[in-house]
C-alpha cells in the first residue's frame, strides 16, 4: 500500500505547475473566457506539445498510455489555474468516449489527432430534462438503410461549438432487453440502460446545429447541440447498436474522477490565496488571520481540501485498477467534493470581504467555476443516493 | 499510488483475520453495543481480558520496538489490523491513554532504563495509564498550569489538582506536567513526569458527568513523593515532550477513531434499518438516505486522509496537515452520527437506560451524551482549529 505520488507524478506536477503560471495566469484565462473559443491555437498546440493530450491513450494511437492518478496530477494543475477551453471536453469526454465505446476503425481515425491536439472531441449526452441516468437519453436514432437518422436536442454539451467530432448519445430502440446479471427489469417492463447507442457524429454534419449558451462560468462554454434529420452511415455507429449505456456510464464515471480532481486544484488555491491574504490584510491593527473568526474559518477550508484530494486519489486509483467499488469511489468523491469546492470557494470571497465580491479579483472564477462543475455529472445529492443505493442501504 | 495490500501485508491481514474470527468474544456486542465510545466502567474488567488476549497474540504495540514488548512493525501493519478490528467490529483498547500517549512519548524520550520498565505492560493492560494535563484553571491554556513539583534530595514533591482525568480511579500511572521552575517564561518551567498513583498523598475524587456515569476525575496531590528518576525528557523540558509527540500520537489516535467511527456507523444503519418511519423502514427515507449516505462518505474519506498522513510518516517526512485535520473532523461526524441516532428515535429517544421502551437499552441516549464530549476532550474543536491556523497555514497568533 502506498498512498502516495511517484516521481514521475511530482514531476508532472511541477512541470505543469509552471507551465499554466506561464502559459495561462489569470490575465490569459480572462482574455480567453472573452472569447468564444476559450482557447487560443498558440496555446492548445503548447499543452498539446507536453503530451498532456494524448496522456490517457494508448502509444498505439499516439499517446503517452499513462493512468488516472497521472492524470489526476494534471487535472489538479488545471483546475489550479481555472484553464479554460477545450481539454476537459476532448480528453475525458469525446476521447474518452472513443477509446471506450469506438471500433478500431474509430479509434486509429480519431484518437492520434486528439492525442496530438489536431483534433477536438466533445460527448453530447444530457437533454433538456437534464436526467443522468439511462433514462434521460431519449434523442432518435432510426435505422434507415445501412445507417441510422438522428433526431432531437442534446444540452449541457462542453465546448460543441469548437468539436471536430461530437459523440452522441441517442437511443436506437425502448429498451426491452433485461439489465445484465439476470436483474428483473424495472417497472414499466422497460430496462432504460438497453437500447442506447453512441454515434459519431463529425462537424459539419447537414443537420448538426450548434448554439453557444450564456454561462455562470464564462471559462467553460456549454452548447446545445440540434440533430434535425441527420443521416449518419453505419460506420457511425461506434459498438454494438443499443448497448451503449455500460461504455457511456464508464467515461461519465472517469470524467467525474477527473473533474474531482479539477475541483481540488481549484479549492487549494482558493485557500493559498486566502491564507496570504489573511496575512497581510490588517484590521483594528493586525492581521485579520491573527483572529479566530478567520483563522478557525481557514483550518476548515483546509480540512476540506485535504479530504476532496484523499477521496479523489482514492476514485482515481479505483479507476486505474477497475476494482468492484469503483463507482462507490466515484459518487462518494463527487459527492464529498463538490460540497467541499463550493464552501471553499464561498469562503474565500467571504474572508477577502468587498475585494473578493469585484470582478477585478480572481476569486469569482473559482467561485463560478465550483459552482458549474458542482452540477456536472450529478450533485452531492445525487451522488449520495447512488452511494446509498451502492451499499444497500 | 497504490492501495492494494502486498504478498507480506495480505498475509498479514489474514494472520489478523484468523485470529479475530477465533478469538472474538461472541456476547460482547451485548456488553457495550456502541463501540465508538470511551468504555463504561462495568465493562473494565472485560476490556482489561480482552487487551491482555490481543498483548498475548502479539497484536498491541505493532509499531513499537520488539525490545519494548512491540512488534516493530510500521504504521501500515497498524492501519491493516485496525480495518480489521473494524470489520469484526472488535472491542476498544482499553488503555488507551497508554498506547495513544504514554507509550510513544515514553519510547521517544525515555531512558533506557524507562524504556524497559513501563510500555510492555502498558500493551497487557498490567497498568492502566491516565494523563494529568488539565486543572481546573488550566484548559486549553495548558502551559498555565499551577500544579508544582519541588525539588527535595533525590526526588520531587509535587502539590496541586488535576481535573477532568479521566479513568484515574482505575489508573497506576499517570502522565504528569508539573511545574518546577516558578520563576521561568510558562513553557519553560514545565517538566513531565511518570508518576505511581499508588504514591501516598494521591487523591482521586471522581467527578459525575453528564451521562450520569464517573468516567472522570479530580486528582489531588498533597506533598506526593516523586522519584528523580522518573523525570521523562529532562528537566523544565516537560513542555516540548508533551508536544513533539502530539502529532504521531493523533496519528495513531486517528487510526483507532476512524474505526470507532465505522463500528458506531455500522450500529447506526443498523437502527435504521430496524426503525420504522412511516410504515417503512427509515432507509427507505430520501431524507434519512441522504443523511447516511454523508456519513458513510465521511467515514471513508477519514479513513483515506489518515492513509495519506501515514505514507509521509513511512516516507520520513512529518505528518503533514492531514494529521492534524483528523481529530476535528472524527469530532465533527461523530456528534453528527449520535445526533442522527437521536433523530431516528423520534419521542423514543426521550427513553433511556430502564426503561423497557428504551430503543437498545437505551445505548444511543448514553452515546449521544457522552459524544458532547468529543469536542472538548484532548484539546478543543476550537484549540484544533487554532493549532491548523497557525501550524499548518501560518497564520499569525492572536
Amino acid at each position: 500500500m502506498n498512498f502516495g505520488f511517484n516521481e514521475e507524478q511530482e514531476l508532472l506536477r511541477s512541470t505543469a505547475r509552471k507551465f499554466f503560471d506561464n502559459e495561462c495566469a489569470s490575465e490569459t484565462v480572462r482574455k480567453l473566457m472573452d472569447g468564444p473559443e476559450g482557447m487560443t491555437p498558440d496555446l492548445w498546440k503548447k499543452i498539446a506539445e507536453q503530451g498532456w493530450t494524448g496522456l490517457i491513450f494508448p502509444d498505439e494511437h499516439g499517446g503517452m498510455g499513462l493512468g488516472f492518478v497521472d492524470l489526476v496530477v494534471l487535472m489538479e494543475e488545471m483546475g489550479r489555474s481555472v484553464v479554460p477551453g477545450p481539454f476537459f471536453s476532448t480528453v475525458l469526454l469525446g476521447g474518452l468516449a472513443i477509446r471506450e465505446a469506438g471500433t478500431d476503425a474509430q479509434k486509429k481515425a480519431w484518437l492520434p489527432k486528439i492525442s496530438s491536439g489536431d483534433a477536438r472531441a466533445t460527448l453530447a449526452w444530457m437533454e433538456p430534462s437534464a436526467e443522468l441516468g439511462a433514462g434521460g437519453i431519449t434523442l432518435q436514432a432510426a435505422a434507415k438503410g445501412a445507417g441510422f437518422t438522428l433526431d432531437g436536442t442534446k444540452l449541457f454539451v462542453h465546448d460543441a461549438h469548437t468539436a471536430d467530432v461530437i459523440v452522441v448519445a441517442a437511443r436506437t430502440s425502448s429498451g426491452q432487453n433485461p439489465p445484465a446479471g439476470g436483474q428483473n427489469p424495472p417497472a414499466g417492463g422497460q430496462n432504460p440502460e438497453d437500447g442506447v447507442s453512441l454515434f459519431l457524429v463529425p462537424k459539419g454534419t447537414p443537420g448538426l446545429s450548434v448554439t453557444l449558451l450564456p454561462t455562470m462560468d464564462q471559462t467553460r462554454k456549454l452548447c446545445e447541440v440540434g440533430l434535425k434529420d441527420v443521416a449518419l452511415g453505419a460506420d457511425a455507429l461506434m459498438g454494438q447498436a443499443g448497448s451503449g449505456w455500460a461504455p457511456l456510464a464508464r467515461v461519465i464515471d472517469r470524467a467525474t474522477v477527473a473533474l474531482c480532481a479539477e475541483m481540488c486544484g481549484g479549492a487549494q488555491k482558493v485557500l493559498e490565496m486566502t491564507v496570504e491574504y489573511a496575512k497581510i490584510r490588517q484590521a483594528f491593527g493586525r492581521p485579520i488571520g491573527s483572529y479566530q473568526g478567520v483563522k478557525h474559518k481557514a483550518a476548515d477550508m483546509l480540512v476540506d481540501v485535504e479530504n476532496s484530494k484523499s477521496i479523489t486519489y482514492y476514485a482515481a486509483w479505483a479507476m486505474d485498477e477497475g476494482v468492484p467499488e469503483g463507482q462507490l469511489a466515484v459518487s462518494m468523491a463527487k459527492a464529498y467534493v463538490s460540497d467541499a469546492y463550493r464552501r471553499v470557494s464561498g469562503a474565500g470571497i467571504q474572508l477577502h470581504g468587498g475585494i473578493g465580491f469585484t470582478w477585478e479579483h480572481d476569486l469569482h472564477l473559482y467561485f463560478k467555476r465550483a459552482k458549474g462543475s458542482e452540477f456536472t455529472f450529478g450533485d452531492a445529492t445525487w451522488h449520495r443516493e447512488r452511494v446509498a443505493q451502492l451499499v444497500n442501504l | 499510488m497504490d492501495f492494494a495490500l502486498t504478498p507480506e501485508q495480505t498475509s498479514f491481514r489474514d494472520e489478523v483475520r484468523s485470529w479475530l474470527a477465533k478469538n472474538l468474544p461472541k456476547d460482547w456486542s451485548d456488553r457495550m453495543r456502541v463501540g465508538s465510545d470511551v468504555p463504561r466502567p462495568e465493562v473494565y474488567d472485560f476490556l482489561r481480558t480482552w487487551q491482555r488476549k490481543m498483548y498475548d497474540a502479539g497484536f498491541m504495540g505493532l509499531t513499537w520496538p520488539k525490545d519494548y514488548g512491540g512488534r516493530g512493525l510500521t504504521f501500515m501493519e497498524e492501519m491493516i489490523f485496525q480495518e480489521q478490528i473494524a470489520l469484526a467490529k472488535a472491542p476498544p483498547v482499553l488503555n488507551i491513554l497508554a498506547i495513544g500517549m504514554a507509550g510513544p512519548t515514553i519510547i521517544a524520550y525515555g531512558t533506557e532504563e524507562q524504556k524497559r520498565r513501563y510500555p510492555a505492560k502498558m500493551l497487557s493492560c498490567e497498568e492502566i495509564w491516565c494523563q494529568g494535563y488539565s486543572e481546573p484553571n488550566s484548559g486549553s491554556d495548558l502551559a498555565s498550569l499551577q500544579t508544582r513539583a519541588e525539588k527535595v534530595g533525590d526526588h520531587y514533591v509535587v502539590n496541586g489538582q488535576k481535573v477532568w482525568t479521566s479513568i484515574a480511579h482505575q489508573a497506576d500511572w499517570m502522565m504528569l506536567l508539573a511545574r518546577t521552575d516558578g520563576k521561568a517564561e510558562k513553557h519553560k518551567g514545565i517538566t513531565y513526569f511518570l508518576l505511581d498513583m499508588h504514591s501516598p498523598g494521591v487523591t482521586v475524587k471522581p467527578l459525575k458527568q453528564i451521562t450520569g456515569d464517573d468516567e472522570f476525575n479530580e486528582v489531588y496531590f498533597d506533598n506526593v513523593k516523586v522519584p528523580e528518576a522518573n523525570i521523562l525528557g529532562g528537566l523544565n523540558n516537560g513542555w516540548a515532550v508533551g508536544m513533539t509527540t502530539l502529532m504521531y500520537e493523533r496519528l495513531a489516535l486517528g487510526f483507532g477513531l476512524q474505526v470507532r467511527l465505522r463500528i458506531a456507523l455500522d450500529g447506526l444503519v443498523d437502527l435504521a434499518k430496524r426503525t420504522k418511519k412511516n410504515g417503512a423502514p427509515a432507509t427507505q427515507d430520501p431524507n434519512v438516505r441522504q443523511k447516511l449516505a454523508q456519513m458513510w462518505i465521511d467515514t471513508e474519506v477519514f479513513k483515506y486522509t489518515g492513509a495519506r498522513a501515514v505514507t509521509k510518516l513511512l516516507k520520513g517526512e512529518l505528518p503533514g496537515p492531514e494529521a492534524s485535520a483528523g481529530k476535528m473532523m472524527w469530532v465533527e461526524g461523530h456528534q453528527r452520527l449520535q445526533e442522527l441516532a437521536m433523530e431516528l428515535q423520534g419521542p423514543y429517544s426521550q427513553l433511556g437506560r430502564g426503561s423497557r421502551w428504551a430503543v437498545d437499552g437505551g445505548v444511543w441516549q448514553y452515546s449521544y451524551l457522552r459524544s458532547r464530549a468529543n469536542s472538548i476532550e484532548g484539546g478543543t474543536t476550537e484549540i484544533q482549529k487554532n493549532i491548523i491556523g497557525e501550524r499548518v497555514l501560518g497564520l499569525p497568533k492572536g
